[in-house]
């Protein structure tokens, strides 16, 4: 018997694609239709001729990350490397894999595919790119295999293939009739069809994506307690552990007495790891072992640990916002610059000009399943169990650490508490490797709440300073940006300058001046930051978008009208730091926020005591925009609406779209008014939901999101819905109260 | 020393050390992975369970105090997803994530045990508590709502389920 591949190459850049058809040995005829494994531009014809023939040695990652396999049942699975963590691509993607195929998309098994980037691609889930970079694929897979399919039953049959009709996992033809499982056999030895050309269907004729009254598939589970996260996983002999890592950041372990722990009940081991830097930034600490979870949190109380605190103890939030405010007063690296913006703001009257400063804290994650991995090393394997964005990362570093090499790691992703960009890291994969290296059984290493969120990676610190000028017609005449901020890059990407992880649309902006110019230093910091949901356009969109209200004020226009009119007429605005970032269209952002004018009631008569606010962004490649209505109550926000509309392209799942939506209205509102991290003596101040609070539900207005029609491809949308939450808030606070919140999360000592 | 009490309806016998939150012992005691660990302070609401028929935070519940108590957890709503509130969940398709959820059902259990109809202002009240980072409470809210007023469950359009199709041209 065999198995049938379908292997389309692809480089990034778009150069040579091949198809290569393979036969390997496995258990059973199927028809696998897959997409993998670039191979370098200088792939020669021999080179595929030997790459065909040893699929798994291939080197090169591939952009696709998704592979079809049929097998003689006619089961279909879709074999994914992205995750699940809640945006719902579980059921996403099988309805577009099932609406070119040909079979109901509940019939799909997902299985997260098996951690090997040779045959399945890079793995990881972020960026808003899971069905964006999977969309276009998955037809082509669907298509093509049902083209396969059909051939196999139009030769069977000996009739015209375009004659046959697919429904639901079988084909028809006049009386007779198959089903995909019976053709598999035969298919899987026909000629693969040019995945460039295979004929998709026209969007008009969309079945399944785009449509309504589709529910996701993991829901049920997810209401009677069955769904398995990673702290649910369980495996034989397996036992628990904690660590107690340093309260300042970059600190260490001194010495410890652990004979009180060891002494306690169900305690197994307690040992010291060491911090990793490179690559992963792990802290290191005391880590305990025992057979129960709370045994294990029992014994660790009774640690006694002596720490040198490292050299950022006397790290703050105070001691960070003086050095922000020391780099934006003096001159800073000049990023860009077009036309002279000194000059045009000097020739514009003082009432023309309008300079403003915008402070944002550090952000926690603060997903609700908090860190955790459970991994196994015996001999000559390891596995490991993990909730992870980025299985690869968890591959690379329980092989690191004990010694294996890759292949010899089995890494099972599980459903995630949220992820949000922290289960991107490898930092909790390591540390529960360390353990386990020691301890020769399974361990599932736990990270309590107050673990979880004195030790994440943050959102940055940031501090931006806006200045500009606009004539007597209200048009821009200067825009100069000066900003610091504790830059991601500047701790993970040396390579790459510190100011390219933080300006986001401000390379990119829509509004239209002659005069630009942008300006960055970053700040030294000890505090772990990286990527928050939405990354630097969770900061950037606030400070832009409640820059442009503060312009519209100043030129005495409505904010609505100020924004189209400064968007200007179509064109695209491109990327001046990235040429390779496809170009913005203002006439997609202008759409959005005209329906959302629309659709918020711009304009008509609020009810006493309301302000309304609008803004738009775009990151991720999607156009999204807000129109927020709220009141004050003593220095307090309530915000009571919030209408949203989306352009992310062809939309597959609207619910799980809106769903997207709502959840990055209410996790924007949660940092724009209650959460934030602040720091004291080189750590966090806040530990738990009791200090970092969140939006509840009598805080959550009413959301409305609507979905631009669109004829483009899918983009994103896990993160686009959350820049323009906060300055649709607080523009409509200043519409309301004239009080301008330029720092986040808004005080009540800002409003009173 | 070993505590006894009802679970599900079913009698369970545990030892472990008396000051252990039912969290643990449902969790890696008796292998009962529905209710879910967020907080360990009794903040999030993420290990809601009934404890005769009261929503309690069991991550701050010794199970000392437990004997001879009758304890529902996720698991025992239903064995089908039958019972309102999942079907309410369902149709309202609320979960994302889903971690919290097993914790908002069972406090929406006891509201509901309470007040049978409640009206949208005193759902927010009740359910507040309970901590949800992918937002879905506005749909928790709707199902609430739903499953207080026995509105059924929507049904799935089965029209879209599948995708039909003529295949243009041949394999090549």
């Amino acid at each position: 018997m065999s198995t049938l591949t379908v292997d389309q190459s692809r480089e990034r850049e778009g150069l040579s694609r091949r198809n290569v058809l393979k036969t390997t040995g496995a258990a059973g005829a199927a028809l696998l239709v897959g997409f993998n494994a670039a191979k370098a531009a200088t792939a020669t014809g021999e080179q595929d001729e030997k790459d065909a023939a040893k699929p798994h040695e291939k080197k090169a990652v591939s952009p696709f990350r998704s592979w079809v396999r049929i097998d003689q049942s006619g089961q279909v699975t879709l074999l994914s490397g992205r995750s699940e963590m809640g945006q719902g691509i579980s059921s996403a993607l099988p309805m577009v894999l099932a609406e070119e195929l040909g079979v109901d998309w509940r019939d799909i098994k997902v299985e997260q595919a098996p951690n090997n980037p040779e045959l399945f691609g890079e793995q990881g889930t972020g960026g808003s790119g899971s069905v964006a970079g999977s969309y276009q694929i998955l037809r082509q897979a669907g298509a093509a295999a049902r083209t396969m399919l059909v051939t196999a039953a139009a030769q069977k049959w000996q009739v015209k293939p375009e004659e046959c009709i697919v429904s639901n996992g079988v084909i028809s033809h006049n009386g007779s009739s198959a089903r995909f499982g019976e053709l598999v056999e035969v298919a899987a030895t026909l000629p693969v069809p040019d995945l460039k050309k295979v004929p998709l269907r026209d969007p008009k004729d969309f079945a399944i994506i785009g449509k309504e009254n589709l529910q996701r598939k993991d829901i049920p589970s997810k209401t009677d307690g069955s769904a398995k996260f990673g702290l649910d996983v369980r495996v034989p002999g397996m036992v628990f552990a904690m660590v107690e890592r340093c309260p300042t950041f970059g600190g260490k372990v001194k010495s410890f007495d652990a004979a009180k722990a060891k002494s306690m009940p169900g305690v197994i081991d307690v040992f010291d790891i060491p911090a990793v830097d490179e690559g992963v930034h792990s802290w290191g600490g005391v880590a305990v072992v025992a057979d129960s979870t709370w045994r294990a949190m029992e014994a660790r109380k009774a640690l006694k640990i002596e720490w040198d605190l490292g050299p950022h103890a006397q790290e703050s939030s105070e001691s960070l916002r003086k050095e922000f405010r020391r780099l934006v007063d003096s001159p800073m690296k000049v990023v860009y610059k077009q036309g002279d913006t000194e000059a045009a703001m000097a020739a514009a009257p003082p009432e023309k000009r309008v300079e403003a400063d915008y402070e944002l804290p550090f952000q926690a994650h603060a997903t609700m399943e908090p860190m955790n991995c459970t991994v196994f090393i015996e001999k000559d394997r390891a596995e490991a169990w993990a909730p992870a964005q980025g299985p690869e990362w968890v591959t690379q570093v329980v092989a690191q650490v004990a010694g294996l090499k890759p292949e010899q790691v089995k890494v099972n992703t599980t459903l995630m508490g949220g992820g949000f960009g922290r289960r991107y890291q490898g930092d909790f994969a390591l540390e529960a490797a360390q353990i386990a290296k020691r301890v020769p059984r399974p361990v599932q290493l736990v990270w309590t709440r107050e673990d979880d969120m004195t030790h994440d990676y943050y959102r940055p610190a940031s501090y931006h300073r806006l200045s500009g000028a606009l004539d007597a017609d209200g048009n821009i005449t200067a825009w100069r940006y000066k900003s610091s901020s504790t830059s991601i890059a500047d701790m993970w990407d040396k390579k790459s300058p510190p100011e390219s992880s933080e300006l986001g649309l401000f390379f990119q902006n829509p509004y239209l001046t002659k005069n630009y110019q942008l300006e960055y230093l970053p700040v030294s910091s000890g505090v772990p930051r990286a990527w928050w949901r939405s990354v630097e356009a969770s900061s950037i969109g606030f400070v832009m978008e409640s820059y442009v209200d503060e312009l519209a004020h100043a030129a005495g226009m409505d904010p609505y009208e100020f924004r189209v009119k400064q968007l200007g007429n179509s064109r695209q605005a491109s990327h001046v730091a990235d040429k390779n970032e496809p170009a913005l269209n203002v006439d997609r952002l202008r759409g959005v926020l005209e329906m959302a004018a629309k659709k918020g009631g711009w304009g008509t008569p609020l009810e006493a005591g309301r302000g309304r606010g609008i803004a738009c962004h775009y990151s991720f490649h999607s156009y999204t925009a807000n129109v927020a209505e709220v009141s004050v109550d003593k220095g307090n926000i309530r915000v009571h609406r919030i209408v949203s509309v989306v352009d992310i392209g062809q939309a597959v799942h609207p619910d799980g779209v809106r769903a997207q939506v709502e959840s990055a209205i209410v996790y924007g509102l949660t940092a724009a008014l209650k959460s934030e991290i602040t720091i004291k003596n080189g750590g966090a101040a806040q530990n738990n939901f009791n200090r970092f609070t969140t939006l509840s539900m009598k805080e959550t207005p009413r959301m409305e999101v609507h979905i631009m029609p669109s004829p483009h491809a899918p983009t994103g949308i896990g993160e686009p819905g959350l820049p323009p939450v906060a300055p649709a808030v607080m523009n409509a606070v200043f519409a309301l109260t004239g009080k301008r919140i330029r720092r986040l999360p808004a005080q009540a000592s800002d409003l009173g | 020393m070993p505590i006894s009490f009802e679970l599900n309806g079913k009698a369970a016998t545990v030892d472990v050390e008396g000051n252990t939150p039912l969290l643990w012992v449902l969790r890696d005691t008796l292998n009962m992975t529905g209710t879910k660990y967020g907080c360990g302070i009794a903040a999030c609401g993420a290990c809601t369970v009934l404890v005769n028929g009261e929503a309690a935070r069991s991550c701050v519940y010794p199970v000392s105090g437990l004997a001879g108590a009758k304890v529902t957890t996720i698991e025992g709503l239903s064995s089908n997803h039958s019972h309102p509130l999942q079907q309410a969940w369902i149709a309202e398709q609320v979960p994302q994530c889903g971690y919290c959820q097993s914790g908002q059902i069972m406090a929406a259990a006891a509201f509901l045990a309470k007040n049978s109809h409640p009206t949208p202002e005193q759902v927010d009240a009740a359910m507040s508590d309970n901590i949800c980072r992918c937002g879905t409470a506005q749909r928790i809210r709707k199902a609430v709502l739903r499953a207080s007023q026995g509105t059924g469950v929507r049904s799935q359009g089965s029209a879209a389920s599948s995708a039909e199709s003529h295949v243009a041209g041949g394999a090549q």
